[in-house]
């Protein structure tokens, strides 16, 4: 078999790319957190390292590699070594099948180049099956640290997140009812209908976005649903005992499944980079397909500025008995549709 | 291509490895997490026939051993737990008055 | 190819084996999932991708954290070193072990493996091993089997709930009464573990 080295090239360029990108995007997320909850509650936050604080990311960096790398001593060494590697690590993986864009000409080199790394027909599945190895990097931090609030944050995070994992599966059958795939890129296109808004959040998958924001936001563990990190209560939940670069792979595990499930909404729920004229300028569809994703990462913030957290007992009897039904029933409404429109 | 004796011989491995656990372990999760494995091992061997013979029951018969695996799980481990709270042992040779 | 499986057959058997060798269950558990990832590797390299998916969502995903959970919950730290009531499993198991891998091994060899299927244009490997043919077996040709697997997962969540369930207060104080006695008693049950972390 011949090696294309053209093709092995592209995608390695893409896979830096993209990783470049999200790493950035991560980092920017975290500032535009902190400056935005500062308007939300009419203070200014950080603004002194560079321009507005811009490079506020960059010396939190350098702090965080400059800090003493604490390992205590009850820990389980080789437990707690490895958690962080096992949160961050899945959470990066899923950044192949993201579907940035249509495919585009380059004018200079003469080639179409599509603007994702790869797809294969299994991908919905790849990013369910690496978000849910994600469990492990909390469950173990909590473990391994052998310290009790710890353990009690990780317990209730791999209870959280099992249970809302069920309804965010069952929430996007609806839509491969429709789409009649599991390959995202397909799922995309099947929206393109409609001058670009042939979305599935407006036709017949309401309910099914409804339920898939909400388990969302639990399954990454934010606001309003961020119990396993309940400051009063437990300090910092499962990475209490964790300081630096350890603490700091935490949080960037965070923040990249947050932008993973700000993707994975845009993808099935709100057309991906489909909207009006992508047909004749296909690069617009990069530039609509991030305008949505960041709507979401700024819906997080927003809600973080707004609401109070569940207590324990409110969250579970609302994923099991609320939300889980409700996910079934969209499954039924979307079955009855499918019949009716064949 | 790779021969199927290959993925038959990795799975027999595999198969006798958790015979032994279950042997050698003496803690209920350890001989639950063996049974797994030798689970696996047979799924391993189907999924080969399945490629090999180009028939795709083998890979339903998959699905349905890890329903089975996943039923089997939760039940167990509710055993388990019930098991734990009245002899506080995990000791699989300490839980034999057939009763709870 | 051959190197990609050789690596994972490795992976597989060697963290296999550290899943029996481990007297800790966390360290087992932990090496199963890197057994059961590497087997989900395997899948691959036969096209099974659907297969594949769904072993690292429902093994490594659900029933592998059940697993990390329970050892959590009663946190079991090293295995207490009681008496050995069945010494001489011990000195069994490895020669169980020997003796059923040459024998497995000696029927390999009498038993002349058959060649590979032909691969056809009509008949090719891909099709095999997609989510539509899998849905379109199991929904026709095998779909009393997948409602009786349905019924026994419907069977195991009973049975399961039925099982973990404490003896609680008699039922007659009333539904409000029963909310209360349960959240009191996660309550406690954190605390229990939150105890026994510094056992």
């Amino acid at each position: 078999m011949p090696i294309d080295f053209q093709f092995i090239a592209e995608t390695l360029i893409k896979i830096v790319v993209a990783w470049l990108f999200v790493m950035l995007v991560v980092a920017y997320m975290v500032y535009a957190e902190r400056r935005v909850l500062a308007l939300i509650q009419n203070r200014l936050g950080p603004n002194r390292v560079g321009p507005q604080g811009l490079l506020q990311p960059f010396a939190d960096l350098l702090k965080f590699i400059f800090k003493e790398e604490i390992i205590p001593l009850a820990a389980n060494k080789w437990l707690y070594l490895l958690a962080p590697i096992v949160a961050l690590v899945p959470a990066m993986m899923v950044l192949i099948v993201y579907p940035f864009g249509p495919e585009v000409y380059i004018p200079f080199l003469e080639r179409k180049v599509s603007l994702y790394i790869t797809n294969f027909n299994v991908g919905l599945l790849y990013v369910f099956a690496l978000t849910s190895l994600g469990v492990y990097g909390i469950v173990l931090a909590g473990w391994a640290s052998n310290s009790k609030y710890s353990l009690l944050g990780g317990l209730r995070s791999s209870a959280q997140m099992v249970s809302y994992e069920l309804s965010l599966s069952l929430s996007v059958i609806g839509v491969l009812l429709q789409a009649g795939s599991l390959d995202l890129i397909k799922i995309v296109e099947n929206q393109s209908g409609f001058f670009g808004l042939g979305w599935h959040l407006f036709w017949f998958q309401p309910l099914g976005f409804f339920v898939y924001l909400i388990s969302a936001i639990a399954e990454t563990n934010r606001v309003p649903f961020d119990l396993p990190e309940a400051e009063t209560e437990l300090v910092a939940g499962f990475h209490t005992e964790y300081s630096a670069m350890k603490f700091a792979l935490f949080f960037m595990a965070e923040y990249v499944n947050m932008f993973t499930v700000s993707v994975l909404a845009t993808t099935l729920f709100l057309g991906g980079w489909n909207g009006p004229g992508v047909e004749q300028f296909p690069l617009l569809g990069l530039f609509y397909f991030l305008i949505k994703v960041f709507f979401f990462l700024f819906l997080y913030i927003w809600l973080r500025g707004t609401l109070p957290r569940l207590r324990y007992d409110q969250l579970m009897n609302f994923g099991w008995k609320f939300l889980l039904p409700v996910a079934l029933l969209n499954i039924v409404i979307s079955a009855v549709i499918g019949v009716l429109t064949t | 291509m790779i021969p199927l004796s290959w993925y038959l011989a990795l799975s027999a491995t595999l198969f006798t490895i958790g015979v032994a656990g279950v042997l050698l372990q003496r803690n209920v999760i350890s001989l639950f997490m063996c049974i797994e494995l030798m689970l696996n091992a047979v799924n391993l061997s189907l999924v080969a026939f399945s490629r090999y013979l180009n028939d795709i029951t083998g890979q339903l018969f998959v699905f349905i051993v890890m329903t089975v695996a996943a039923a089997e799980a939760a039940v167990g481990l509710a055993i388990i737990i019930s098991l734990f709270r009245n002899r506080e042992t995990l000791n699989v040779d300490e839980a034999d008055l057939l009763k709870l | 190819m051959e190197i990609l499986f050789l690596m994972l057959a490795a992976l597989a058997v060697v963290a296999a084996f550290n899943v029996i060798l481990q007297r800790n269950p966390i360290h087992g558990a932990i090496s199963l999932i890197v057994t059961l990832c590497a087997l989900a590797g395997l899948f691959l390299t036969l096209q099974a991708q659907f297969i594949a998916a769904i072993q690292v969502i429902v093994y490594a995903g659900a029933i592998m954290v059940l697993f990390v959970f329970v050892i959590m919950l009663l946190n079991v730290r090293t295995e207490e070193a009681k008496r050995d009531r069945q010494p001489y499993l011990k000195w069994i198991a490895p020669l169980l072990f020997i003796a059923l891998l040459g024998e497995v091994f000696f029927v390999f060899k009498a038993v002349s493996t058959p060649p590979p299927a032909e691969l056809s244009a009509a008949n090719p490997a891909h099709v095999i091993g997609t989510t539509e043919s899998i849905g379109q077996a199991m929904f026709s040709l095998y779909v009393v089997p997948f409602e009786a697997a349905s019924v026994l997962i419907l069977m195991a969540i009973v049975g399961a709930m039925i099982l973990a369930r404490r003896e609680r207060a008699p039922r007659v104080e009333g539904a409000a009464i029963m909310a209360q006695s349960a959240e009191s008693q996660t309550i406690t049950e954190e605390k229990e573990v939150a105890a026994g972390a510094h056992r």
